[in-house]
This record gives structure tokens, sequence and C-alpha cells, in this order.
């Protein structure tokens, strides 16, 4: 069971929150090509180490989260609001 | 010490691996009467050698299947398997062990159907015992709209050539006299139901597809993790490995959860997220249930294996992991699920749970293609249905490498669909594959 620090709630059971996905997908310009609304979409680095993904906080905030967690050990490195400028955990593979 | 690297290990088809020799009631007998002495492993565990035709990395069910299909159908016997455990641990062993082809989409209904029929004659074919009981598995619908959608699925079913009926309450409780048609919030309306679908011995399905493929001559090379992909000239030219390189003139990647990780190495970005699905095992009690059930209402499904254990699962774990466990609350919950469709699974001790990491893919389809590097081949992105699927993966990805083309089974689950516009929808949820 994870236990997720909610900036806004504090440290709360993973079954409070809905996993949302990779939060490194960043839609491109309209202008760009099919190939980059393809990857987009569809293409995920899915890291085995560092993911940095978001959260949604459904039974608490309702807000969402950012973490940045390890897809073997579980281990959570930091949590933040949408806005929050997080700090990459060390040997994280960054876009 | 470090492991010889390939270069030091002499060729391993000159020293003949003494065959495990067909097996039979006759052989059990004469080995019974002879204390047991005559029986030979049934593989040979091979070193690897500088270079192959094809490199299958994954000695799970598909890529020993894959490996047994072009030794013995397609021609190319210069084949190794590399598996970075032993075989078996992986996902072939991980699943709950279910064969059917109850899909939604035409195209993997037949996929899966042809499955299913290379299944009903894989004993004869491996001349080895893997247990395939096609004792029925059946589907419960708890409203009206699942109904319509549950007979269209039994409709397209019946039009792609698989078997299909359809069961109302009375037929339901005659059937499964345990089965709680009314308890409370979702009451059993009916059900449709595969008889040819059941259960395997998922272990005995990766012994017999490494017992065919090794008498064919391909090397099993156990211990061996690939940690990367060499390429040359726009093409993969072999894997680098922990016991040295290994050539190639094909790569093929069978490592379904970890699909991704592999051709990460040839910067290769797939349609596809690493998620845990668990299994879990009671204690053994007699004969309760003698079909696969799966709960309509949620995402249950459950079997009792010959031992007498309850086996069943529920849904995946809903967030990116490589983690072979599962979390707690799914576990609450397939248990809850399992109680509400069989109330006396109550009174049951949970004996073992464990977890598989799985590739889900964007459209809840698989992948069986040639990826953008040339030489590369993958069989992966099996979301939930790997393990039914294994004769049929092995047998058109064997067709993929050895003639080049995909199989017409698997025309649709080529890479491209994606950036083509034609994904296999086939639980319509995608692009979130932990939604599926």
């Amino acid at each position: 069971m994870l236990r997720i620090d909610c900036p806004h709630c504090g440290t709360r059971d993973e079954v409070e929150f809905r996993y949302r996905g990779d939060a490194g997908v960043r839609r491109p310009a309209a202008a760009a090509d099919t190939a980059a609304f393809v990857a987009y979409v569809y293409e995920r680095t899915n890291p085995r180490g560092w993911h940095h993904e978001w959260w949604y906080h459904a039974a608490g905030c309702r807000q969402f989260l950012q973490v940045w967690r390890h897809t073997v050990t579980h281990e959570i490195h930091a949590v933040g609001t949408v806005a929050a400028v997080l700090t990459p955990p060390p040997g994280a593979a960054t876009p | 010490m470090s492991p010889p690297s390939a270069s030091d290990v002499p060729s391993t088809r000159s020293q003949r691996h003494r065959s495990s020799g067909r097996y039979s009631a006759l052989r059990l007998l004469r080995e019974a009467l002879t204390g047991h002495r005559g029986w030979r492993p049934a593989w040979r565990k091979a070193e690897p050698r500088k270079e192959y035709q094809v490199v299958i990395v994954g000695g799970g069910g598909h890529g020993l299947a894959t490996a047994y299909y072009l030794a013995n159908h397609f021609g190319i016997t210069d084949v190794a398997v590399l598996e970075k455990g032993p075989i078996g641990l992986g996902n072939v062993g991980r699943n709950t062990t279910i064969i059917r082809s109850t899909y939604y989409r035409p195209e993997n209904i037949r996929f899966y159907d042809f499955s299913l029929g290379l299944w009903e004659g894989l004993e004869q074919e491996l001349n080895f015992n893997a247990m395939v009981s096609q004792r029925g598995v059946v589907y419960t619908w708890h409203n009206d709209g699942q109904r319509d959608h549950m007979i269209r699925r039994a409709n397209d079913m019946r039009l792609a050539g698989a078997d299909c009926v359809e069961l109302d309450r009375a037929a339901l409780k005659k059937l499964i006299p345990p089965i709680a048609l009314d308890s409370g919030r979702f009451p059993v309306l009916g059900a449709f139901m595969q008889p040819r679908g059941g259960t395997v011995r998922h272990d005995a399905v990766a012994w017999g597809y490494a017992r065919g493929a090794s008498e064919a001559g391909v090397d099993i090379i156990e211990h061996c993790e690939v940690t990367g992909l060499r390429q040359a000239g726009g093409r993969v030219t072999g894997v680098e490995t922990t016991r040295g390189f290994i050539g190639a003139g094909t790569v093929c990647l069978a490592v379904a959860g970890h699909s991704s990780h592999l051709a990460g190495m040839a910067d290769i970005r797939l349609p596809i997220e690493t998620h845990a699905l668990q299994a879990f095992v009671s204690e053994s009690i007699k004969p309760f249930l003698d079909v696969v059930l799966m709960f309509g209402a949620g995402h249950f499904y459950i079997s009792q294996s010959d031992k007498g254990g309850m086996v069943f699962g529920g849904a995946i774990d809903a967030h990116n992991t490589y983690a072979q466990r599962g979390t707690q609350w799914i576990a609450q919950e397939v248990a809850a699920e399992g109680v509400a469709l069989l109330p006396d699974l109550a009174r049951l001790r949970i004996l073992r749970q464990w977890s598989g990491v799985m590739d889900m893919t964007m459209d809840g389809s698989p992948i069986i293609s040639k990826l953008p590097l040339e030489g590369l081949v993958m069989n992966g992105g099996w979301c939930y249905g790997g393990f039914k699927a294994i004769p049929a993966g092995g047998y058109t990805t064997a067709h993929l490498i050895a003639r080049g083309v995909s199989h017409p089974l698997t025309a649709h689950m080529d890479l491209a669909r994606f950036a083509e516009g034609r994904t296999v929808d086939e639980i319509g949820t995608g692009p979130f594959p932990w939604a599926h």
C-alpha cells in the first residue's frame, strides 16, 4: 500500500487516490506533425526506475498532484501540486 | 568469478544432447519396473555460442513457443532463447491458467480461437501432458445493458467461428450450485458460456515447449540477461548479455512486462505501460467448482485447480510498476468480489498471493510486429491475455520471423496501427492503459 504525502491533506493511503499516468507528457504545438501527436497520445517511456506521474486525490482535496515514484521499489521521492517545480530524484531520466 | 563469455565456450552442437525420449504409458510402466533410472532431463542446459540466426529474448511461454514453432514448423533451428532467470518463473508461471477466445473485437476472437485450437492439440503436438482441461468458461451478466453487450459478444464469437451458449438463471444454478444469484446489489440475470474454454497446467506449457524446442536443436540459455542491443548500419546485429555478446540475424523480444525496457535499449518508445496483476490460491478443498467462472459485475475470475485450491484474480493494480508484488487494496477488492459471487469462499483462507508485471497497451490489444530497427521484432503487449495466447503467439511470431511478413491472423497487431489510426480497441478505454 502506497502512502502519498498530499500537500493539502497530509499523508494518506493510496486508496484515496486515482492514478492518472505519466506527468512527463507534453501536448505538442498545434502545427506539430502527426508523429509528434502519435508520440503524445500513445508512446510512453514506461521507465523501470523513477517515474514522474499524476495522482488525483479523489477522496481528499480533489486536486491533481505530481509524484516522483520508483517503479521497482515504490519509494516516493517527492509530491507536489500541479504548479510546483519538483527536483527530480538522482538518476531519473528526464526528457 | 565472472561468467564465461561466449567466445570461451565451445559449441554445444558437437556435444549431442541425449534425447529425453518419447513419453507414453508404456514408457512409464517400463520405468516404474526398472527403478525410474531411464528418465533424462527434458531439455539441455545450453551454453551460448557466438552467433545465431535468431535470438529470442525471454524464455517465457511466448519465447519458448516461438522457438518451438520456428524449429519444428518453419525450418529454422539455429535459434537461441535467452532467459535472465530460470525457465518458468516469469509470467508463464504467474497467471491463472485460463484459456478461452471470448474476446470483443472479431480479429482478436479469430486469433484467440486459433490459439484455442492449438491448445486442443497441444499435448499430441508436444508429447507432453499439459493437463488441458476444457471445462467451460462462464460469464455472468447483471443488468439489461450488460446482457445486450454479452449477447452481442456471443454473436460476434459465433460469426468468427468460436463456440458460445447462453444460460438462464436455472441452467446457471444447475451448472454451478454454489453461485449466489441474488446477493443483494448485483443479482445475476444470466450468463454465457464458452464450453471449449478452460484451464491448462501453466508450468507444463513452459516445460513442454522447452523440451520440444531443445530436441529440435534450439539452445535454451538460462541466467543470461540481455543488457543491450548492438546495431550497425541501421540494423540489429546482436545482443549484449551478462554472458557476453551474442550475434544474431534477427532478435525477437518476447519479454511482455519488460517490452518498453528492452525496446528502450534501441531508443524505441512503445505504446505500453507496465502494470502488476495479482493472483491468489486458497487452501485445498473438495470439488467445488468445475468451470471457470467470471463475475460480470466486477473484475473477478475463478477456477479450481486439480489439487483443490481455488485459483482466482481480478484487476490490475493500476499504477506503473515493475515490482512483482501486489497492493493490498486490490487483494481486498478481489476477495470481496469473490464472496459476492460465491459466498462459501468467505470461509476459505488464502494460501498464496503473487503478482506478475504486464505490458498494458494503449488499445488493449497485443503487439506482434517488426520494430523500427531492421532485424528487430517483438511479441508483447499482451495485457491480460498472454497465457491463453501462447500457442498462437508463438506460431504467428515464428511466421513473422521466418517469412518476414505478419501471419494473416496477426496483421492487425502491428505497431504501425497506432500511427495510422487503426487501433484495435478491445476494451474501449484507450489510450489509458491503467483503465483496461
